[in-house]
């Protein structure tokens, strides 16, 4: 059973960790991706609660760290989305926030990525794209159509231009899922491949022990490369979404 | 030939598409660079869009690697 110890896919399995009874047709098992759902919700909620403390007006170190990840955040809704974008900052904010926590929750040994599953991604970007075509159709009527048929162009272009803007517009939460999905899952097969490389080298004596050096210092370079990309792809997955949500906003080109 | 190692030898295949994507996050990486160095003054300014079309390449080499994924397992 050594395969099963440096199978680079293994970290991915859905286990039970708590057997729960079935209520209402609804089985209550927590398992290891639920359970690290629950703990990306309790680190970030407790963890502004407490770095924001007392709320002073002079800002404490601890309280300034969560003001920068504050402004951050709110810099990029204001430039994409301008003043109007206010009223979506909680849900950025939230959204950037839970992604970027979950990333860095997952670069931890033994813990569970659980943006590494298409079916958490998948309904992030569900939200998202819902949450666009509320905005559109609630803002604009139907004139939020216009995004798909771009002002300006002669007649004739339109029968091409409208269904790639239709495809490109219905594609959009398929790419924003699985960006992330295979971003998380693609880095974190890697690290396991290395780890595993360092595992098999050293087990055939002194000669492989000195070997194992060389996948070492690349799964540490990797790490490091995994740390940035758990904060890109969160960066890129809210600056997206505000993009979105400013064609909803703003439907004519 | 046996439908398993088709399978794999289609999955190598598909991972082809990280060649292109190589080629285009390099350009976009390149290009930024050339530009900011050029004019540092409006670098700051593009950087969303840098992301933007940073993002936007390597999710066409990312869909090799769903296309791989789905020869293997789908």
């Amino acid at each position: 059973m050594m395969m099963l110890a440096t199978d680079p896919m293994h970290q991915f399995v859905v286990q039970p960790v708590l057997e729960l009874p079935t209520l209402f047709g609804i089985d209550l098992t927590i398992t290891n991706a639920a359970l690290f759902m629950i703990v990306t919700t309790l680190v970030t909620s407790f963890g502004l609660i407490a770095l924001t403390g007392r709320g002073a007006m002079v800002p404490t170190r601890s309280q300034s760290i969560a003001e920068l990840l504050y402004g951050f955040v709110a810099d990029m809704v204001r430039s994409i989305m301008g003043e109007e974008g206010r009223k979506f900052f909680p849900y950025v904010f939230t959204l950037f926030t839970f992604i970027l926590v979950a990333n860095l929750i997952g670069m931890f040994p033994g813990t569970y990525t659980i943006t590494s599953q298409l079916v958490v991604t998948f309904a992030l970007a569900m939200i998202s794209f819902t949450l666009v075509l509320i905005t559109g159709f609630a803002k604009n009527g139907f004139g939020f159509l216009k995004l798909f048929a771009p002002a300006g162009l002669p007649p004739l272009m339109y029968i091409l231009i409208i269904p790639i803007e239709v495809i490109s517009f219905l594609s959009r939460p398929f790419s924003l899922a699985i960006r992330l999905f295979a971003n998380m899952m693609a880095g974190h097969t890697l690290l396991k491949l290395f780890g595993g490389f360092v595992l098999s080298l050293s087990s055939i004596g002194a000669v492989g022990i000195a070997a194992a050096v060389m996948p070492l210092a690349v799964a540490t370079a990797v790490t490091a490369l995994e740390l940035m990309i758990a904060f890109l792809q969160a960066y890129v997955f809210a600056v997206l979404t505000c993009i979105y949500l400013n064609d909803a906003l703003h439907p004519t080109h | 030939m046996e439908i398993e190692a088709a399978k794999q030898i289609g999955a190598g295949i598909a991972a082809i598409a990280l060649g292109g994507a190589g080629v285009g996050i390099g350009t976009i990486f390149g290009h930024y660079l050339a530009g900011a160095l050029r004019n540092p003054s409006a670098a700051a300014g593009q950087f969303t869009n840098l992301l933007i079309g940073f993002a936007l390449t390597e999710f066409t080499g990312l869909l090799g690697f769903v296309v791989a994924m789905i020869i293997l397992f789908g």
